[in-house]
């Protein structure tokens, strides 16, 4: 709230420096703008410029390392026993320092005093860092201010900059995913050095409970990841069985034989489909398909978990359906009327003519659409999350309850901050083959795709 | 001759085409069935789902209440008479509604009579009726008729979601309290009303006094700070690979790169957020600040997408007029093809945003499944955001978390129909055919 404070201020004090800047130049030509460079205005913006950007930059820098540094102070100033503890153990007591700070009193008075110093530490350095930039906007504004002159080239200076600014966002993309294959790889290659890549890659059992104390017995921790595989196939082949039809014969309903108006109406009806959550569907499937499935199974004297991943794949499925229905929709309106016309003249019927001509036509594009709709089923989380349930279990069956790899970085994730032990890094280890597998299927889909798009264009 | 026998091959033909034709027609006929059933199954899933959601939720807007005669009996909250605030504060407001319970029920109850009718009223009320008393003093010996909110069984039984026969199967209530709730009814005492602490109230393990409002909050700030980040990186990236970018392997890359970040599982993105900001920069867990950027991370390719198809959409003619005229290359863009896109760039940012709403796994990775009650001030403070407030509902166990969480549903089904709405409204107004 203060920084934002703070931001606006800079803001305010940016558009001072605009007007004071273009006045400035406009009265050392005495009012007469075609005595200048360039426009008044850029006169201004680089003054603005001159005063926000240090300060802002300062800014940024700024909250960025503050949070470290000041964990690193408050935790300099606990006493030396707690200090020694793990890193972990740390962790926990700096959460609670920072909850004492929210106003959850702590028990234990050092984290009280660390809290208190937590405080005091917050406020100088919000007093010291606002000081600091406004003292950098007030230099950098008065610098320029000083050095205005109508012959100042004001406009490529100004333009160079938000250039640079225009470049610099440009790689934001590239800096996210080196950022994921980074953070993913790092975290992994960690994981790998307390469990054997065969293990992983190739082990049949997967446990991930650890024994947290070396005295404490059963669970030894398997990170096999075949069952976590198979489960992830099992619910996306159900979800493909579903989508693939559906969301084929639909589009070519939609675009070889429904009216105008028809169509108009039921496109925008399947993109709100596509629209809604998938922690919505997820609970449409634990609420209402998961126990239809299982009365359902019943009638024909079938045991069905309360967790299946036929229902967790059946409502995957109907989420996947107007991904493949535009995909395909697309595809199919781009085949050549030509070809249609052809297969009529020779006295063909539609279904004929769409079943002989025109899939075979569209078959890259809509096998690519299939594969984008696949890597999305093998990412989706939410919906195998709460309806797929948690058991490793190595099998087949559709009527029992799988687990996926989304679902074992969900929940080994899930309230854990210890950074050390093999389960928290298995996630990203996970999470590393997730993204390698989504991304191949990905880049060989959109291949496909445009492969064949080339064709008629 | 010859003749006679291309006659009798053309008759066969004919006479095996059309032997054909019936069965081709009905294959015409299947197929067209097939798609417009396809279609319809596709349409009918969505009916189902939305009506299973609607009939489930509704009653969550509605609140079960309770008429009782509430003596603010100086002795029990002020026994020293010193109306001191902070004394009222701390008082034991639960005795008031337990001697009313039972002044009005049952005179001599015994400690598990008590234990029962107290169950019946939510343990908010004591707070109801603390907040009645702190807003008027006066209060303070007198007797009023006050409607207090029902616990949630009680609730389940007056919504007639939980069978209220005796000893039916899934009864929560036993046979002396549908006593009671019979006598409450048949004195008018018993009311259903707009739960407004659905709106205001934050989480809460009872489901009677949660509330999504802090939910709410929680998105508002994530999507600010999402906005913020997304939409000036996304336009920036849209001009400079539309406007200025040479075609070269550098670009080419970037471009691959958006694309590909476009089909990465939103999980992942929260595993980036998990090591990134929180491990690396110690940022605070649970928080709207973290979650908006891992969101803005996430809608940043839809957003650069959208904004590219929007620039593609403004003629060449605008930027050679411009530039004619003497405009710099920025000028062009700043002041003729920005302005032109930017319903687009709008539309597809509203899009993205209405995504990054409903999206929920990559916030679960950076700590926002905590049980936060209060109302977040910040985006520093540890919050909820809607997506997240509907999971962890749905895997509580209670009954009535059931009709919350799809209420829940419906309020996140209306903020993503209203942004879609204003997204198309957009599109229509500024919609411009060159």
């Amino acid at each position: 709230m203060q920084t934002l404070i703070l931001a606006g201020a800079l803001l305010l004090m940016m558009s001072f420096a605009y007007r004071f800047g273009r006045n400035r130049v406009l009265a050392q030509v005495d009012g007469r703008p075609d005595a200048l460079h360039s426009l008044p205005g850029y006169y201004g913006w680089w003054v603005a410029l001159w005063c926000g950007l240090p300060a802002f930059g300062l800014l940024t820098l700024w909250l960025m390392a503050e949070p470290s540094l000041i964990r690193a102070l408050v935790i300099g100033s606990l006493p030396s026993e707690m200090q020694a503890l793990s890193d972990d153990q740390i962790a926990v007591l700096i959460n609670e320092v920072r909850n004492a700070v929210l106003g959850h009193a702590t028990a234990n008075p050092a984290l009280a005093m660390a809290a208190e110093h937590y405080t005091h530490l917050t406020r100088v350095g919000f007093a010291a860092m606002a000081a600091v930039a406004l003292a950098l906007a007030l230099g950098g504004g008065l610098y320029a201010y000083g050095r205005l002159e109508p012959q100042l080239r004001a406009r490529p200076r100004v333009e160079a900059t938000v250039k640079v600014f225009l470049v610099a966002s440009s790689t934001a993309a590239i800096f996210t995913t080196i950022g994921i294959v980074l953070s993913l790889l790092f975290e992994a290659l960690r994981f790998f050095q307390m469990v054997p890549i065969t293990d992983f890659l190739f082990g049949l059992g997967w446990s991930p409970q650890m024994s947290i104390r070396a005295d404490q017995t059963g669970s030894s921790g398997a990170f096999g990841m075949v069952p976590l595989f198979t489960g992830t196939l099992l619910v996306s082949v159900v979800a493909m069985v579903v989508a693939a039809p559906l969301g084929l014969l639909a589009a070519i309903y939609m675009s070889e034989y429904a009216q105008p108006k028809v169509r108009a109406m039921a496109k925008p009806l399947l993109e709100i489909l596509a629209g809604i959550p998938t922690v919505v569907f997820g609970f449409f499937a634990v609420i209402t398909v998961a126990p239809m499935i299982r009365s359902l199974g019943e009638v024909f004297g079938l045991t069905v978990a309360a967790e299946s991943a036929l229902a967790a794949g059946l409502v995957m499925g109907i989420t996947l359906i107007p991904l493949i229905s535009s995909l395909s929709d697309d595809v199919i309106t781009a085949v050549p009327q030509s070809l249609r016309e052809g297969a009529f003249g020779l006295g063909a019927t539609r279904s004929e003519t769409i079943i002989q001509v025109v899939l075979p036509a569209a078959l890259p594009g809509i096998v690519g659409g299939i594969l984008l709709a696949v890597s999305r089923a093998i990412g989706e989380t939410m919906i195998v999350v709460m309806a797929a349930g948690l058991s490793a279990k190595l099998t087949f069956n559709p009527l029992e309850a799988v687990t996926t790899v989304t679902v074992q970085i969900v929940t080994l994730l899930i309230g854990d901050t210890e950074f050390d032990s093999p389960k928290t890094l298995a996630a990203f280890a996970l999470g590393l083959v997730l993204f390698g597998i989504t991304l191949g299927l990905n880049v060989v889909a959109l291949h496909i795709v445009q492969k064949y798009r080339e064709k008629y264009d | 001759m010859t003749d006679m026998a291309r006659t009798n091959t053309a008759a066969r033909t004919a006479q095996s085409v059309s032997a054909r034709l019936g069965r081709r027609y009905a294959a015409e006929r299947t197929f067209r069935l097939l798609g417009l059933g396809a279609l319809l199954i596709s349409l009918g899933f969505l009916v189902i789902l939305l009506s299973s959601i609607f009939a489930k939720g509704w009653t969550g807007f509605i609140q079960t209440q309770v008429a009782l005669e509430i003596t603010f009996d100086t002795q029990v909250i002020d026994p020293e008479g010193s109306r001191d605030p902070a004394a009222l504060d701390t008082a034991d407001y639960a005795a008031l509604v337990r001697s009313a319970l039972s002044l009005r029920l049952a005179p001599e109850a015994d400690r598990g009579a008590r234990r029962e009718l107290t169950a019946l009223i939510s343990t908010g009320a004591a707070n109801q009726l603390r907040h009645m008393l702190a807003a008027e003093p006066d209060l303070m010996g007198t007797t009023h008729t006050v409607w207090l909110t029902a616990s949630d069984k009680l609730d389940m039984v007056i919504k007639g979601q939980v069978p209220r026969q005796v000893g039916a199967e899934g009864n929560t209530l036993s046979d002396r309290q549908l006593g009671w709730v019979s006598a409450l009814e048949t004195g008018g005492n018993i009311r259903k009303a707009f739960n407004t602490t659905f709106f205001t109230a934050g989480d809460s393990r009872e489901p009677e006094q949660a509330g999504i409002w802090g939910a709410v909050v929680g998105s508002f700030f994530s999507l600010a700070v999402t906005l913020l980040v997304s939409f000036p990186l996304g336009v920036a990236t849209a001009v400079y690979l539309e406007e200025f970018a040479p075609t070269n392997r550098w670009t080419n890359l970037i471009e691959v790169n958006i694309n590909n970040l476009a089909a990465v599982p939103s999980v992942v993105f929260g595993l980036l957020g998990l090591a990134v900001f929180l491990n690396l920069f110690h940022m605070p867990r649970s928080a709207p600040l973290v979650g908006g950027l891992v969101l803005a991370l996430i809608c940043l390719p839809t957003i650069i997408i959208a904004g590219r198809a929007a620039l593609k959409a403004v003629p060449p003619s605008i930027r050679q007029a411009a530039a004619g005229l003497g405009a710099s290359r920025l000028q062009v863009v700043v002041h003729h093809v920005l302005p032109l896109s930017m319903p687009g760039m709008l539309t597809g940012t509203i899009l993205g945003m209405a995504r990054a709403l409903g999206e929920t796994a990559p916030l679960l990775m950076i700590g926002m499944v905590a049980f936060i009650v209060d109302i977040p001030k910040g985006p520093l403070d540890p919050a909820a955001v809607l997506p997240v407030q509907v999971y962890l509902w749905a895997g509580s166990s209670e009954r009535a978390f059931v009709e919350k969480t799809s209420a829940a549903i419906i309020v996140l089904l209306l903020f993503l129909v209203a942004m879609n709405m204003v997204a198309i409204m957009l599109r229509k107004k500024f919609e411009r055919r060159w």
